[in-house]
């Protein structure tokens, strides 16, 4: 097992720089005494070759998609293509600053540009902005442009509708807003409650948040009415684009009614997940929501690019600069590359790839919402769990076979949920290594439990007290306090 | 006082002891176990003013977060101070020593809108079940 | 270019196990009307084609390795040394989700624990998430903590922080019942008298970036315990770097401390993606946004990571989260965890005082030109503002034949500042760069 970074000592003396060529004295005495630290940082000192070994063996401790299957319901853990790393990593993106001159980045700006046109095309919407870092910065973003826009017709509108089965970062956005969020009802068949909903649009809801297909991985059918429920009543309606994989070249919210849409480039569009980041969170509006997309606003004049700051009705600035754009680029070159084929192709064999693991696990695993799914589907544990086995347990006896746990507990209308989204980009060959395994932890769950109660067994560590982390957390390395219990 | 004698409750699973004016605030057994582990209290400041069925505090398990509601109606006299170390008396001793807080009632006739141990018993998640 | 796995003959073997007879009934719950529409995405190309394309394309930037960039404002071109993106890069980083599986994730939470603790180090604060989308957001975030807090309404932002970041914290409370409120400037940095004035009993916070959006250094102490004694709380914006040699957040009585983590390690981009950093004292970790990974035991008693406090976050506490964010920014956080360690203590130290040295070696040259002026007699870090009596125009031609990146154009930000400039001068400025740098101002 590796030591921490702290617990490491080796020759350090950061030999890739330079020497300053004077003593540390004279260039300090360039500053007042006062502004001066008295001690440390008490970085740890190790040489090079012990940081290289130290992170590489931290590394081979991950399960990650280039080594393992893992099909976590609603994060679209495909395969992320290595030539848009290399692409993002070209000198002439990689290496230039926001604040150069238009005319000094032109290229980049072609990029975002194109990219917007792409994003909009894709999803049927009229405009773009790639200012936002991830999908609930996203959310940020178009429930802002949401409030705005209501303000601008004079009307207060204090409540947003959220499905039950929604993504956590729906109902926390809308809070962050100052919205208070009235939960919206799935009925028997995994959908939105038409009659539920109805009941609750009134003059105060601001808009209406979805995710489609939903988290169940169903695909809302009454999304035209329901769209236009929302518009007769005032309120505008938000795209969750979590599960846009499931619709590229299939159909577009844009189209079935959505005011506002987020897409996350770190799930549909191919940028890898770097163990929880950089993701990107691009949002596009219809023509009415346009005035009020952050600042600035590129635009083409002739046949440059540029940056458009004096945007009146503009919601402002989400963070600092224009986006994540070494996350953009590599999603722009995975639309370049698949061009609209690639990416009907993409959502097809996602929604095969669903349907064919829903097909071989239905007679073990209990399907709550029976029949076709899009990209996901949601099974569950429920009747392993009268056998003492929950979904929790499952999903760790899953990291012994090398195939990484579907996301478990969610949505939290499913008890003992497990939801699973193979992605298109893996082979029926590994689905069926998949189905094969829990078919073999089913059986253990009637043969051996405790080899599944006390799984994993085979990776670095085994099951985690998290109850005592969380009672006497323990954060962050302390030196002092290490001293302290030598003594 | 361990046990769960003479306690009238929210359906909310807040249990109250009432000696005189002075309201004593727990939760369930039942409720403790629905909770599991728990390792966090954030109790309220003292002095607050609080209104029946007002959330006063939240209690946190590993993957979940729990309001809790005032059973009665006033100020906030006293909190649970060995909770900030020991969370765990919640679940060890839900109606002796992990008690939440104490209220000084506004208007002990609310008492009254709660639920004797026999009726939050017929709810069917009876304390000590 | 396609990355599908499956064959065609697998397909029509998959669609038997459905128990469909094509792949069109599997979208029949699809309105037929929303299946018909154009989009004018252009047709698919190879990857050679692909890399072809982009390289032409990158002609059109001018980038670090063919102009030296004087460029800064919160975004450096520092130097990365090689062992960063090639570990980073790995793919069990680079592919892995979320934490969440702790097992399955133990080497992204070691190095999340890591990151925290170093950077506890380097500002002197007692916690730290586990990193946020960039410094801009993080300040954001560190008001909407002070705001639910103190229960109070007003952020006292100076008119010397990054106006950038300025406009996000604006963005972020705009549907909130807050305010912000700008503290002006006297000598580039904050008017304390002013200050003085705006504090009382319904400021939240204070902000204070130090060094400031001016490279300038603010008197933070001062600022500190003027906030205290109003009741508000100190958010300090710092420049990591800097504090290899400079007073720590965490030793002038901030509450909380965040700042931008590109210099540690992560390529400029155009501007994103980086990380924040986000850290509090003590009293504040219940209320941080975002994950947190923690040290724990496994059931045979091994040191393992988990991320913990999660009741605090949006999954768990949806609409009374501490934030909204899920997807952070740990891949960057990661690279300036591998920095740090390759910089050691004295490393960090070392880099502060050759950004110190250069930047002002290069102020002092620059003085020397006719027309060039100071803007401020603060101390600085390695940056600074000057005011170049100079054609706009012919300065920019001159800049650009000279093959220099910046320096930025203040009136872009201030209109007060018509004629000054923020020069940023790293490790990565030599000599040459400075004459190239002179002789454009001097032939301009």
């Amino acid at each position: 097992m590796s030591g921490l970074l702290f617990e490491r000592h080796s020759l350090n003396e950061a030999s890739w720089l330079p020497d300053l060529g004077e003593p540390e004295e004279k260039t300090l005495a360039l500053l007042p005494k006062d502004v001066l630290r008295q001690k440390g940082p008490e970085l740890p000192s190790l040489s090079e070759l012990d940081v290289v070994r130290h992170f590489t063996r931290l590394s081979q401790k991950n399960f990650c998609v280039d080594v393992n299957f893992y099909p976590l319901g609603s994060c679209t853990m495909k395969y992320n293509p290595k030539a848009l790393d290399a692409i993002a990593a070209i000198d002439s993106f990689s290496l230039i600053h926001p604040y150069q001159e238009e005319e000094d980045a032109q290229g980049a700006l072609k990029v975002l540009y194109e990219m917007q046109s792409f994003l909009s095309e894709i999803t049927g919407m009229d405009d773009f902005t790639l200012e936002p870092a991830a999908g609930a910065h996203g959310e940020l973003c178009g429930l802002l442009m949401i409030g705005a826009y209501h303000r601008s017709k004079k009307q207060k509108r204090t409540k947003v509708l959220i499905p039950d089965s929604a993504h956590g970062t729906n109902p926390a956005s809308a809070a962050l807003c100052g919205y208070e969020v009235a939960q919206i009802r799935t009925d028997a068949k995994g959908h939105v409650d038409v009659a539920d909903l109805k009941s609750k649009l009134d003059g105060s809801v601001a808009c209406l948040m979805m995710t489609n297909p939903n988290t169940l991985g169903l695909f809302e059918e009454e999304i035209l009415g329901i769209a236009r429920s929302a518009h007769e009543a005032g309120a505008l309606v938000y795209y969750d684009g979590a599960n846009m994989n499931a619709l590229l070249g299939i159909c577009r919210p844009g189209d079935m009614g959505f005011d506002v849409v987020h897409l996350n480039l770190h799930k549909t569009f191919a940028v890898p997940h770097g163990s929880g980041g950089p993701g990107s969170g691009p949002v596009g509006v219809k023509k009415e929501l346009v005035p009020f997309l952050p600042s600035p606003r590129l635009v083409k004049k002739g046949d440059g690019y540029r940056w458009e700051k004096n945007l009146p009705c503009s919601i402002g600035k989400l963070r600092a600069y224009y986006g994540n754009f070494g996350a953009i680029i590599r999603s722009y070159g995975y639309i370049k590359a698949l061009g609209g084929e690639g990416l009907r192709a993409a959502a097809e064999h996602a929604i095969l790839n669903a349907n064919y693991l829903k097909a071989r696990l239905k007679d073990s695993f209990e399907v709550p919402y029976d029949g076709l799914c899009m990209h996901e589907f949601v099974m569950s544990a429920a009747r392993q769990k009268k056998k003492g086995v929950r979904a929790i347990d499952i999903a760790k006896r899953l990291l012994d076979f090398g195939i990484h746990a579907p996301t478990v507990y969610f949505p939290l209308i499913v008890e003992e949920a497990m939801m699973i989204e193979p992605t298109e980009t893996e082979s029926k060959e590994t689905l069926d290594e998949f189905v094969r395994a829990l078919e073999a932890i089913d059986r253990e769950i009637e043969e051996d439990p405790e080899k599944v109660l006390g799984a994993p067994h085979t990776t670095p560590v085994s099951r985690i007290d998290e109850v005592t982390a969380a009672r006497q957390p323990n954060l962050r390395y302390r030196p002092e306090g290490k001293a302290g219990a030598g003594l | 006082m361990s046990d769960s004698t003479g306690l009238r409750y929210l359906e909310t699973h807040e249990w109250v002891r009432l000696e005189g004016k002075i309201a004593t605030v727990g939760i369930s057994d039942h409720a403790q176990k629905e909770i599991s582990d728990v390792v966090f209290v954030e109790l309220p400041k003292p002095d607050r003013t609080v209104k029946q069925k007002e959330s006063v505090l939240v209690i946190e398990s590993v993957k979940a977060a729990f309001d809790i509601y005032a059973p009665m109606s006033g100020k906030v006299i006293r909190v649970n101070e060995t909770l900030k170390t020991k969370p765990d008396l919640v679940n060890r001793s839900p109606y002796g020593e992990g008690w939440l807080f104490q209220v000084e009632c506004s208007d002990l006739k609310e008492a009254e809108a709660l639920m004797d141990e026999s009726r939050y018993k017929s709810l069917g998640h009876a304390a000590g079940h | 270019m396609q990355y599908l796995s499956n064959a065609e003959s697998d397909k029509a073997e998959m669609l038997k196990a459905i128990g469909v007879s094509s792949f069109d009934r599997l979208t029949a719950s699809v309105p037929p009307g929303l299946k018909r529409f154009d989009w004018k995405i252009p047709q698919g190309i190879s990857e050679l084609e692909l890399m072809r394309q982009m390289v032409e394309l990158g002609r059109q930037n001018r980038h670090f390795h063919h102009f030296a960039s004087y460029l800064g404002a919160g975004n450096y071109d520092h130097f990365i040394p090689g062992v960063v993106g090639q570990l980073a890069g790995r793919g069990e980083f680079l592919t892995a989700y979320t934490p969440y599986q702790g097992e399955a994730s133990q080497g992204t939470l070691q190095s999340i624990y890591e990151y925290q603790s170093l950077v506890c180090e380097l500002t002197a604060m007692d916690y730290s998430n586990a990193s946020m989308y960039d410094g801009a957001s993080s300040l954001a975030e560190a008001a909407l903590l002070a705001l639910r807090s103190s229960g109070r309404k007003k952020i006292l932002l100076p008119a010397t922080l990054h106006p950038e970041y300025r406009r996000v914290v604006q963005t972020y409370l705009s549907c909130l019942d807050a305010e912000t409120v700008t503290v002006p400037m006297k000598e580039g940095v904050i008017d304390e008298a002013a200050l003085g004035r705006l504090l009382d009993a319904g400021t939240a916070a204070v902000v204070v970036q130090h060094p400031n959006f001016f490279g300038l250094f603010e008197e933070t102490r001062r600022v500190s315990s003027m906030a205290r004694e109003a009741g508000a709380l100190v958010i300090a914006c710092v420049n990591p770097i800097s504090l290899g040699i400079l007073e720590p957040p965490g030793e002038y009585g901030a509450d909380i401390a965040v700042g931008e983590g590109q210099p540690l390690g992560n390529p400029a981009s155009f501007g994103g993606p980086h990380f924040g950093f986000f850290t509090v004292k003590a009293e504040f970790l219940r209320r941080i946004p975002g994950r947190i990974a923690g040290m724990a035991l496994d059931k045979v008693g091994r040191r393992s990571f988990v991320l913990t406090l999660q009741a605090r976050e949006q999954h768990i506490r949806r609409e009374k989260a501490t934030s909204n964010i899920c997807t952070n920014h740990s891949l960057c956080a990661l690279k300036g965890a591998i920095y740090l360690s390759l910089l050691g203590k004295k490393g960090i130290r070392k880099l502060a005082l050759l950004n110190l040295k250069n930047a002002h070696d290069t102020h002092e040259r620059l003085l020397q030109i006719p027309g060039v002026r100071e803007f401020s007699k603060k101390p600085f870090f390695n940056e600074f503002a000057l005011k170049v009596d100079r054609d706009p125009a012919t300065l920019r031609k001159k800049l650009r034949e000279n093959r220099i990146l910046g320096p930025l154009a203040l009136k872009e930000f201030y209109p007060e500042f018509p004629s000054a400039y923020l020069f940023a001068v790293t490790e990565n400025r030599t000599p040459e760069d400075l004459a190239r740098l002179a002789g454009a101002l001097e032939s301009s």
